[in-house]
């Protein structure tokens, strides 16, 4: 497993952080919140990154994407995260491609993904139900209906589900609440009858949404995948979309600890550089060791996306690794982050302040730390 | 590739071939085989695994071929050692020539120095101690007083060493010693090689926390070493010494590895995994039922799991033969504090049969765990204290200014 990246992969590096230093930086972030922005994102900026090629990185060419694998979509998303930019990224490629591609049928995956690497179609996945995240815990049912379904329930924290022309649902045609057994995913147009989307403004700046679905007729071939056989299809993406968020996360905390070592090497007081202080300098320390190894898993856990050799138990233990590791260390980066800064890391001014916002969403989204130790703990049959 | 291909079919063959089924299981503490003039095996199969291996210089397997080693370029070297822990292979000699003083004597060493001292090394044919630290040399290494005095073309050597591990099991000894007292500290220091059975050197083990006594005191009164022996220049040992630091703390770091790692040689059962032990204790059968104690063993593991992609990162990004750099520091701090959370949860996981010092009640794993417990609790310390890594971090990589003035702490220059 290459652990470093590769000649293609550095190119694609250079380029993603020369383009999002210069179209994306945070300030685009702080503008989009000052209007309160309708989108929650730049659709001109959206374009240019799909121009790019950026939303059909890891989408197969013969769906008309790029090949580039997880490895390549995963430096972009690294320096996304360093500017901290708000784009359809996570929600329409990390996670709905993704779902389409593993688990659509060819039909929908000749329609689908070429629209979405052309930056046509905007696609959320509506997931959670409760205030933490737990895949199997659904409660939104899916009853059949003739031909078809109808759907009813709630979700809440759907990624752009105000924007997204088309939604994944994931519901219960089966079995009690928790049970991963009854679990169906449907693809369903948002402007659908019954269907009542309305977005939250999340402290990080991005959008999510909370959609009510109230006696909403599908036909059946809105079904995406088995029927009451979704759960394992739908784990295997959310491990996929738990790396490529790792990725972006790690992106993030390489920022802030590196603004955090600039203002150490040039803030004084006493008269020295506050960066002679051991107390400060240990902490410093402390915090590149944990990052260093925040670098490996991110780079072992893409590398193994990419790998036909490994097995789906493998990519489970690598995605839940990544996903606790990431959160655990942004949640002290992100805090270090105010707190070496002193009082100007309080001030909205100032940038860092983002950053501890979105730290908190991305630890939570996907499963939290305590979510993926205990997921790893399970899956290491103790 | 297809050489490499080659390679791993026919180092895979002749491990099968050679390696003896016994070296195949758990390493076992007493039968760690260290080498040297009054070498014992208490397994013979451990004498025979050592000579096959050192016949192909594949104890050391990336020095050059024409001083004894395995002449094995890097790629090649992760291939044995793969091939190694696939057959859970044990460590056919465990040496400070091999992890310490071997890597600078190529770089650092005089032809003869390395014709005399290498393929010794290589066979596990003498036993190397390393003379660092001293009663009042700790963390502030450089400040040592022990003196070699040139007289002719022989130095005279006065003065103690502390922490010397095993110094009295050991054939020979390199050793940092003060040639010159009147320039700021690290300009006079010079690193020597010298008999630990000449005349005028006595060792007193130390008995530690744990019971063992690893350590000793080493002392020296008017021993005699020739000039020759001096490894590289006059008065510019420091250079030396603290490369010498960086591959200690390569092997150190290894220390970190093993843990949360079940596959690999060197532990016993009871100590490869954690989990299974706090489960057997407490007769639990499908989960853990301390719901706190699971929690950190899954982060423990977590943690364990990225050290080990980070130590193959680190393999990976370094160049062919370049050896470790400033990261070693980085690596064996988070190696050694992995391992005393390691036995912190095993003493966790065993409850009361953890506690154990000696005598019935206990088994021998047992008995081990709470020995090696105590054991641990060196690790963040030998090796420069995790206080000396944090500061050589802040400053080499991060390049942190430093409060002190030049020169005064450790490896802060």
């Amino acid at each position: 497993m290459a652990l470093v990246l590769n000649e293609d992969q550095q190119l694609l590096k250079d380029s993603a952080q020369s383009f999002c230093q210069q179209l994306a930086p945070v300030s685009l972030l702080r503008r989009l919140r000052d209007s309160k922005d309708e989108t929650g994102f730049d659709r001109d900026v959206w374009k240019q990154m799909v121009d790019l090629g950026w939303a059909g990185m890891a989408i197969p060419e013969a769906y008309g994407g790029y090949g580039f694998g997880y490895g390549g979509l995963g430096v972009v998303l690294e320096e996304t995260g360093r500017t901290l930019v708000s784009s359809p990224l996570i929600s329409t490629v990390l996670l709905a491609a993704t779902a389409i591609n593993e688990l659509g049928s060819e039909e929908q995956k000749q329609e689908l993904l070429p629209k979405i690497v052309a930056g046509e179609l905007l696609v959320a996945l509506a997931l959670d139900e409760n205030s933490s995240h737990a895949p199997s815990r659904i409660g939104t049912k899916a009853e059949k209906s003739g031909d078809g379904f109808i759907l009813s329930g709630a979700k809440t924290f759907v990624l752009d589900g105000h924007v997204a022309q088309k939604l994944i649902v994931v519901a219960r045609s089966s079995g009690e609440i928790d049970s991963r057994q009854g679990l169906s995913l449907f693809l369903v147009d948002a402007g659908l009858e019954g269907i009542a989307i309305s977005r939250t403004h999340m402290v990080d700046c991005r959008n999510a949404a909370k959609i009510e679905f109230s006696q909403v007729e599908v036909a059946a071939d809105a079904l995406l995948g088995e029927v009451d056989a979704g759960f394992d299809g739908l784990d295997k993406v959310l491990d996929i979309a738990r790396i490529g968020l790792a990725a972006e996360m790690l992106g993030s905390i390489q920022e802030v600890f590196e603004r955090i070592l600039d203002f150490l090497k040039t803030r004084e007081q006493f008269g020295i550089l506050i960066g002679s202080f051991q107390g400060l300098q240990h902490r410093a320390a402390t915090m590149y060791s944990e990052i260093e190894l925040c670098k490996s898993v991110v780079r072992a856990a893409l590398a193994g996306l990419d790998d036909s050799g490994k097995s789906r138990q493998d990519i489970a233990e690598l995605a839940s690794i990544a996903k606790a590791k990431l959160s655990e260390v942004f949640f002290e980066v992100s805090n270090e982050g105010i707190q070496m800064h002193g009082g100007i890391g309080m001030t909205d001014e100032f940038d860092i302040g983002f950053f501890l916002k979105r730290a908190r969403v991305a630890q939570h989204f996907l499963g939290d730390a305590s979510f993926h130790r205990d997921r790893y703990a399970s899956l290491n049959n103790f | 590739m297809q050489s490499l291909e080659k390679f791993q079919k026919s180092t895979r063959e002749w491990l099968q071939a050679n390696c003896p089924e016994s070296m195949r299981t758990a390493m076992v503490a007493e039968e760690v085989v260290w080498g040297g003039r009054n070498a014992s095996f208490k397994n013979p199969d451990s004498k025979l695994w050592l000579e096959r291996m050192a016949a192909r210089g594949w104890t050391c397997p990336t020095w050059p071929a024409e001083y004894g080693g395995g002449g094995l370029n890097k790629e090649e070297a992760i291939i044995l050692n793969q091939e190694l822990r696939r057959i859970n292979a044990r460590v056919a000699l465990t040496s400070f020539g091999i992890s310490m003083l071997g890597p600078v004597l190529l770089e650092s060493g005089s032809v003869d120095q390395i014709m005399e001292h290498i393929p010794k090394i290589v066979a596990g044919e003498i036993r190397w101690c390393q003379g660092y630290s001293e009663p009042g040399s700790g963390s502030d290494l450089a400040s040592l007083s022990t003196r070699a005095e040139l007289h002719g073309d022989t130095y005279t050597i006065n003065g103690s060493k502390v922490w010397t591990s095993y110094a009295d099991q050991a054939d020979w000894i390199f050793c940092l010693v003060r040639t010159d007292f009147d320039v700021p500290k690290h300009a006079g220091i010079s690193f020597i090689l010298f008999d630990m059975a000449s005349p005028g050197i006595s060792t007193k083990p130390i008995q530690l926390i744990s019971g063992g006594s690893p350590f000793c005191e080493t002392f020296f009164d008017d021993v005699k070493v020739p000039e020759r022996n001096l490894v590289g220049r006059l008065n510019e040992g420091w250079s030396i010494a603290k490369r010498l630091l960086q591959h200690e703390r390569t092997m150190i770091s290894s220390f970190g590895l093993s843990s949360g790692q079940s596959d690999r040689g060197g532990t016993t059962s009871m100590l490869a995994s954690i989990e299974r032990a706090a489960m057997h204790y407490r007769g639990d059968t499908d989960r853990l039922s301390d719901a706190v104690l699971r929690d950190r063993i899954a982060q423990f593991k977590i943690d364990s799991a990225a050290f080990a992609y980070t130590s193959q990162r680190s393999i990976e990004e370094s160049k062919q033969g370049q050896g470790p750099n400033a990261t070693s520091s980085m690596l064996k701090n988070y190696g050694c504090e992995l391992n005393k959370r390691r036995y912190e949860l095993l003493m966790q996981a065993l409850g009361s049969q953890g506690l154990g010092w000696e005598g019935d009640g206990f088994d021998s794993d047992e008995l081990q765990v709470t020995r090696q417990w105590l054991r641990s609790k060196a690790n963040s310390i030998e090796g420069g204290t995790s206080e000396i890594q944090l500061n050589i971090i802040a400053k080499r990589v991060l390049g942190l200014p430093d409060i002190m003035s030049a020169g005064k702490a450790q490896g802060s220059k």
